[in-house]
């Protein structure tokens, strides 16, 4: 067997209902899609987790750089005003 | 009856305990958990079989007396699934060989006459569909890896071979259960289980 170490790095999302986002749930070991597809279904659905798989290899994910978390992120700290919680909303309306 | 039962159940119970055997030695932790998943699948199929072989028989004994207080000359499993892991390929191959008669018996045992055996094939064959493909994934990769693995899984084909055989040899009381519609005609799923085989050695041979 090849030493899991030669595999590359996949990310993992899952589906959990029909209708809803694929969200991230880990990274796992594999040789190719087909490999780290049965994989995740093996290792992150065992509980009925999810009804749709998606794997990335870690690759081809490019990631923000923690040393640009000041001009990335901090500029929105005091701009309260974006969150939408200044409105009335409609009674009956439910999925907000 | 009871003796069918008790093959089905004989033949998941123990191929699954010998690939519970794998947890916490997996050649990886994602395949680690493969094998304990197929293994939990296969220890809750062997619970429907012995529930009702103990509810058929009514004389009080309970799933675990039947599973685990019988003694082994009354085991009634084949010789293929009691086979020692050995490494991974063997192991692969030893439950490709099983998966892909298994699949093929549990589609024909969904027709059942028998309504809750049935219902047990029906919600098996979803489990077992994966198994098979599962274990024929990793011939084909094993096959057509390196070297290395490939004698491999050639070294287990040829040394579990000569226990593939018994699965397709009816016992009496398997005919008896498929003359009276319960079971399952063996000879009618040996075809088909045959050319699962050869189209995937084709496939192996047709990528090197």
């Amino acid at each position: 067997m090849a030493n899991s170490s030669e595999f590359p790095l996949w990310e993992v999302f899952i589906r959990s209902h029909g209708g809803l986002n694929h969200k991230h749930v880990g990274s796992l070991h594999a040789a190719d899609a087909q490999m780290a597809l049965e994989h995740a279904r093996d290792v992150y659905t065992r509980r009925m987790e999810g009804v749709s798989i998606w794997v990335v290899p870690s690759t081809a994910i490019t990631a923000s750089d923690p040393a640009d978390t000041d001009p990335f992120f901090e500029p929105a700290k005091d701009k309260i005003y974006r969150h939408p919680t200044f409105y009335d909303i409609p009674e009956g309306l439910k999925h907000m | 009856m009871r003796d069918f039962l008790l093959l089905l159940a004989d033949n998941t119970q123990i191929l699954g305990h010998r690939l519970g055997e794998w947890c916490g030695h997996g050649p990886e932790l994602e395949i680690d958990m493969a094998m304990t998943n197929l293994a939990l699948d296969l220890i809750g199929q062997s619970r429907n079989y012995y529930q009702y072989a103990a509810d058929l028989e009514g004389a009080g004994r309970t799933e675990d007396d039947l599973a685990y207080l019988r003694d082994a000359r009354e085991f009634r499993n084949c010789l293929l699934v009691e086979q020692p892991n050995g490494d991974f390929a063997h192991t692969v191959a030893r439950n490709f060989l099983f998966d892909s008669w298994h699949f093929f018996f549990l589609q024909a045992l969904c027709q059942s006459n028998d309504d809750r055996l049935a219902a047990i094939a029906v919600k098996s064959v979803k489990e077992v569909t994966y198994h098979l493909r599962w274990s024929s994934e990793w011939v084909i990769r094993l096959g057509d890896g390196t070297e290395e693995s490939h004698k491999r899984i050639q070294d287990a084909f040829d040394n579990l071979w000569t226990y593939r055989g018994e699965l397709l040899a009816p016992a009496p009381y398997e005919t008896e259960a498929a003359n009276a519609g319960y079971g399952v005609d063996l000879h009618a799923i040996s075809s088909r289980k045959c050319s699962t085989f050869s189209a995937l050695t084709q496939t192996q041979s047709g990528n090197e």
